[in-house]
């Protein structure tokens, strides 16, 4: 059959469409990993022993089972017991709290290694433990674990490819969408592949940048 | 000098780490606007004092007051926290590492605490960092970071940090010996300013002739103890002590021999 | 339950067949890879960084439906159990090179200069003197990556390999069970991952006692 690459141009669009749509679930999974493991960071660190075991052995969970198979579960398992999620929030939500998981792990690294000094020049002008945590303590701490971070959004974006399995209709499944109308496999995934190779360095251009920017603050 | 009330009242101090005994039985007072230097060699307890004064390292045993108060009360923990998170506020304290906050500019360095905890207004805060910058000599420094400044001016906007929140009493952990040589004078500045517009100070250093030229009163501490306390001129020149004249003796050598 | 229990131990053998076998070809690839990089010509070393640069650039699902739906295009048929293993570890190599390029260079340079006043040639020096003792700095940074490794090969269950997750999603369908099936499934990529843990750790004690 050979390569053809003139097939791809009429489905520009319907590609267009799925990057647009990788590009969506990536921003809001990321913020919700972001955002999720400063939370799972500090109830691990921090909360009481009720909250904080549960949490630990869920990220345990998180940690020794593929992404796929989580997907699977919070798609189609939690039909099962009566909650249907649309499959973009599915997607969302899975690939959050996997990454949130992993995020947490960095975090917590992070505030352990805050130097002691630190909470007792917070302590010392009478702000309280909490307020401490808040203002002095993790912003510091997420400061420091950008990079690591950073390559966790990279490592997101690249697995919100996975997210087509349970039918949102980003990149692969847009190619896919292509594949079933022309049966041209290898142009339209790697149309895909372009598109997820150009938005990655988008990705770590802007990572790049932040970095730069809070090596001040250091 | 001598006040019917102190000030700062430290009463039989006891603090131990498992076995080891830091600190035994040790009293002390201090006037208001009195300025107490605290001398000694390595690890007899100089800092483990000074940090029981605001609670940071809490003592095994006696109590610390400041004016009415007592600082070291015994209540549930939620109500402690309150009580001594509003009673640090009158503490000031200064830390040999500066400490200062590296993800906020001087300007939010100082103006954190007095926003936070006592609710002024974003235009006030401004004024009041302003001000204290200008106190220690660095009002064109209020957005520079702290990684962009020298030890000294580190030293100095901690020292404005800690003079925003107008604390009764200001202590000092070995403010200077973090700092390069020809840094340390520019600190001891700032601080003698501080002396002569009255601030009760209780400074721990290892600086013998700032000590002598800034303090009303010496205290001379070892292996837990206060071995002896007195006025500069008598402490320095006239120590009673044996171990106190051991310990400068072996000060004076030592800085002799150091490089001018 | 118990009805499904056999099949799911057959494919939790054939994870573990994939994540070992992909790992080797990675191991292989990215051994190549870094070597190309550091002490080959400009086109080798071009060769090497495109690789890494669009391997690491792309998500691996897509790799793997570019080699098994793509490659009967261009004339390779691969079956689903052998595109998964050629496509995990064209992928695992591109992180690896990376690793083993740290490995290498921590090796002290003196060695290739040693090697090469003995005598040898460029590649008999990394071959025999550098490579091997990079290895024994690369275990430790591997017991990472086949623990991710091990997790990645759920992928192939796209491209219809029966694998742990493949089944999981089968019987997920056919029992209405998800809850069970999906516990089932990660128990045993649990015990997949433990135990290669204790592989890993065990060649480390041996590596550090050498
Ligand atoms: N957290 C701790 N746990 C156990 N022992 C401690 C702790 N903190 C201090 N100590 C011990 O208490 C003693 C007094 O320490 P402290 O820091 O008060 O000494 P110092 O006089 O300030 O010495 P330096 O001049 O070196 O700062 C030392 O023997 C020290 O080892
Ligand atoms: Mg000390």
């Amino acid at each position: 059959m050979g390569l053809d690459l003139t097939v791809v141009p009429p489905f520009a669009g319907l590609i267009l469409q799925g990057a647009l749509w990788t590009i969506a679930i990536t921003a809001s999974a990321g913020v919700l990993s972001f955002f999720g493991g400063i939370g799972f960071a500090i109830c691990a660190l921090y909360a009481p022993a009720i909250i904080r075991y549960p949490i630990k052995a869920f990220a345990w969970l998180f940690m020794t089972t593929p992404l796929l198979l989580q997907l699977f579960l919070i798609y189609f398992g939690l039909v099962q017991i009566g909650i249907d999620i649309p499959a973009f929030f599915a997607g969302m939500i899975g690939l959050g709290l996997h990454f949130a998981v992993y995020n947490s792990d960095i975090i917590q690294t992070g505030i352990l290694a805050i130097d002691k000094g630190q909470h007792e020049a917070g302590r010392t002008l009478g702000l309280s433990r909490g307020q401490t945590l808040r203002k002095i303590v993790i912003p510091q701490a997420v400061r420091d674990v950008v990079p690591p971070i950073g390559n966790n959004m990279i490592a997101l974006l690249k697995d919100s490819a996975l997210v087509s399995v349970i039918g949102v209709v980003e990149l692969v499944h847009a190619s896919q969408l292509a594949i079933s109308e022309t049966f041209r496999p290898f142009e339209f995934y790697l149309a895909a592949a372009a598109c997820y190779y150009v938005v990655n360095l988008l990705l770590e251009f802007t990572l790049h940048r932040i970095e730069r920017r809070i090596a001040l603050t250091r | 000098m001598t006040d019917a009330k102190p000030f700062v009242e430290i009463r039989q101090a006891r603090k131990c780490y498992g076995d080891l005994e830091v600190l035994k039985n040790i009293s002390l007072k201090v006037n208001k606007g009195q300025i107490i230097a605290i001398i000694g060699p390595s690890g007899s307890g100089k800092s483990t004092l000074l940090r029981a004064i605001n609670d940071l390292d809490p003592l095994t045993d006696g109590e610390v007051w400041l004016e009415d108060t007592q600082v070291n009360k015994k209540l549930p923990h939620k109500q402690y926290e309150n009580h001594i998170n509003k009673v640090r506020q009158n503490i000031g304290m200064v830390f040999q590492h500066f400490n200062l906050f590296p993800h906020l500019s001087v300007r939010e360095n100082i103006t954190l605490a007095p926003k936070m905890l006592k609710g002024i207004s974003d235009a006030e805060a401004d004024r009041l960092a302003e001000e204290q910058l200008e106190h220690v000599g660095l009002s064109d420094r209020i957005d520079y970071y702290p990684s962009q400044l020298s030890g000294g001016q580190k030293q100095r906007v901690a020292i404005a940090r800690a003079l925003a929140m107008q604390p009764k009493v200001m202590l000092f952990d070995e403010a200077t010996s973090a700092l390069d040589p020809e840094l340390v004078e520019e600190v001891n500045l700032v601080m003698k300013r501080l002396a002569e517009e009255h601030m009760t100070m209780i400074i721990v250093t290892h600086e013998m002739a700032f000590a002598e030229s800034v303090a009303d009163r010496i205290l001379f501490m070892d292996g837990g103890v206060v071995v002896e306390e007195g006025p500069p001129e008598q402490l320095f020149r006239a120590p009673k002590h044996e171990r106190t004249k051991e310990f400068l003796a072996k000060h004076l050598r030592a800085n002799a021999l150091a490089p001018a | 339950m118990q009805r499904v229990a056999p099949f799911f131990l057959e494919a939790a053998w054939v994870t573990l067949e994939l994540a070992v076998l992909s790992t080797l070809l990675g191991l292989t690839l990215g051994a190549i890879a870094a070597s190309a990089k550091l002490y080959g010509n400009v086109v080798f070393r071009s060769i090497a960084t495109v690789y890494v640069s669009v391997i690491r650039g792309t998500p691996c699902l897509i790799q793997l439906f570019i080699l098994y739906f793509g490659g009967p295009q261009i004339g390779i048929n691969l079956d689903p159990f052998s595109a998964g293993v050629i496509g995990l570890g064209i992928n695992i190599g591109a992180y690896m090179t990376e690793t083993i390029r740290g490995a290498i260079i921590a090796v002290d340079s003196g060695q290739m200069e040693a090697a090469r006043t003995l005598g040898l040639s460029k590649f008999q020096a990394v071959r025999k003197v550098i490579l091997p003792q990079a290895a024994r700095l690369m275990v430790r940074p591997l017991g990472v990556n086949i623990n991710a490794q091990i997790k990645a090969t759920a992928l192939v269950s796209a491209i219809s390999v029966v694998d742990l997750t493949y089944t999981a999603q089968r019987y997920i369908g056919s029992t209405y069970k998800p809850f069970e099936m999906f516990i089932l499934a990660g128990v045993l990529y649990m015990v997949i991952i433990t135990l290669t843990g204790m592989i890993v750790s065990w060649l480390n004690k041996r590596v550090a006692i050498q």
